[in-house]
């Protein structure tokens, strides 16, 4: 294991974290004049937890609590039946109407951009939101298919051989953003 | 996950909760508006009845639409089968139609073992003779654990036709492995003389309820019986039916279950079975939740090698 560690470089800590949270609530709150008709909904898992934060940074800034829901894209997948194993299912979690909502997806790492291409097939299947943006934590580059984020924290280029790791403090870890190289 | 499903006694305590697990995601999905996935778009299922069937049927028919599939049915009435045709053949056809699951019921135990091995296709057993029912098992323990929050250590009896019920055996492979407390209850001419450990018997009705949480009631089931089983219905629903006074004995909040289709007043008054406490309707909709988690599951094994 201590090559693994080795050959893993920290590209965000704690405190850039915090701030890109706060850039991206402002951002989201400028670009849409405020916050009428705004909803965020993560995906499993790591965009959970930041939807949450971004809604709680709102909060402080705005008074107002945006509704967040959980979104899994396991069902919506384009390679089912191409690995060994089915990804597990987590919970999907949307209590609200998003018809007519600006629906703020939220992920922690932007790559092929297939994961947000099932997520808004998947979105679509709960209602007709009026428009869906897209926030991430991280852009890595290497892009798949026509997706761009409308907030991007930081812009990562990444080698293929290389993975990013998001830790979170919610699974009791210390918020950091990772960089690994694969020894394939 | 294995390529097939045929029985509880061949897949682990982790694969049983990974079902259950998957099915909880399934039966919300099954509470939204559109009740459809694109999961497994492309992907064909038969369903291969060789034994009349409505309800276990239509619950996986729902289920794979529900998922996308492409289905189509295969009844022996209208089969060629009954022109003669071999088993093996039907399955080899089947096979060139292209489809890549098989759902299948036959009177005959082990016939779903047979087409697994000599098949490509996912085979999922559907009930084989005195056999096995697998998928019921599964949706009984998921409704179970959505009542009870957690099976092991619950007290749970299992009452009527044991010896003829492949419903009950793979229910108490299933809960064993669960870690539940079983008992059954009947007439000794409808308990099997050969059990697993740790399984107490009854064959007085009001002795085996005391303190139980669960109350699964089987069908008699008329079709597999000879004559001289025991006496009459009326004896059989005095002794060994379920009616209020007897709910009664278990614990206050004990659930009933069934597997369907009910005999009302042969093993279940009607009281009961539309009591509060029965989950009988709840069993319907989790089997269609359990049966997607299946299907979704052994999807990712086909192209393994």
């Amino acid at each position: 294991m201590w090559v693994l560690k080795l050959m893993s470089k920290e590209l965000l800590n704690t405190k850039d974290f915090e701030r890109i949270i706060s850039r991206i609530a402002h951002e989201i709150i400028e670009k849409n004049k405020g916050t009428d008709n705004l909803c965020l909904v993560g995906i499993q898992r790591g965009g959970v937890h930041i939807a949450e934060r971004i809604s709680a940074k709102i909060k402080s800034i705005e008074n107002v609590s945006l509704a967040v829901g959980s979104l899994d894209i396991s069902l919506y997948r384009d390679d089912i039946g191409m690995k060994k194993s089915q990804p597990t299912v987590r919970r999907t979690d949307i209590s609200f109407d998003i018809t007519d909502q600006k629906v703020i997806l939220v992920d922690d790492v932007l790559f092929t951009g297939r994961s947000i291409r099932a997520a808004m097939d998947a979105l679509m299947d709960f209602g007709r939101p009026a428009q869906i943006q897209l926030a991430v934590l991280v852009d890595r580059g290497h892009r798949e298919l026509p997706i761009r984020a409308d907030y991007a924290g930081k812009n990562i280029p990444t080698s293929l051989h290389e993975n990013i790791e998001v830790q979170f403090r919610e699974d009791g870890l210390e918020d950091k953003v990772l960089l690994i190289e694969n020894a394939g | 996950m294995q390529k097939d499903l045929v029985s509880i006694s061949e897949i682990s305590k982790d694969d049983i909760e990974l079902i259950l697990d998957t099915a909880s995601s399934f039966r919300d999905v099954l509470r939204r508006d559109i009740k459809k996935v694109p999961t497994l778009r492309g992907k064909t299922v038969v369903n291969l009845f060789f034994e009349p069937s409505t309800r276990t049927r239509t619950s996986f028919e729902l289920a794979e639409k529900r998922l996308s599939t492409d289905v189509f049915n295969f009844s022996v009435p209208t089969s060629s089968v009954v022109k003669g045709e071999s088993l093996l053949d039907t399955v080899r056809t089947i096979q060139s139609y292209g489809a890549d699951y098989i759902v299948i019921r036959h009177s005959a135990s082990g016939v779903p073992h047979f087409i697994a091995q000599n098949s490509a296709a996912s085979v999922i057993n559907a009930g084989d003779g005195i056999n096995e029912h697998p998928t019921q098992a599964l949706l009984d323990a998921f409704t179970i654990r959505e009542q009870k929050k957690e099976i092991k250590g619950l007290e749970i009896a299992l009452v009527g036709d044991i010896v003829h019920s492949r419903v009950a055996r793979s229910n108490i492979l299933c809960l064993l492995k669960l870690g539940a407390n079983l008992r059954l209850i009947g007439p000794p001419t409808l308990i099997p003389n050969t059990l697993p450990k740790g399984i107490k018997v009854f064959y007085d009705m009001d002795e085996g309820l005391n303190g139980v949480d669960v109350i699964m009631m089987l069908r008699i089931q008329m079709e597999r019986m000879g004559k001289g089983f025991f006496p009459s219905t009326r004896e059989y629903f005095k002794l060994w039916g379920i009616n209020q006074e007897r709910l009664a004995i278990a614990c206050k909040d004990a659930i009933v279950m069934h597997p369907g289709p009910m005999n009302r007043g042969i093993e279940i008054s009607s009281e009961v079975a539309d009591c509060p406490q029965s989950v009988i309707l709840e069993q319907v909709t989790n089997g269609i939740a359990v049966r997607m988690a299946v299907l979704y599951l052994l999807g990712g094994s086909k192209n393994a090698e």
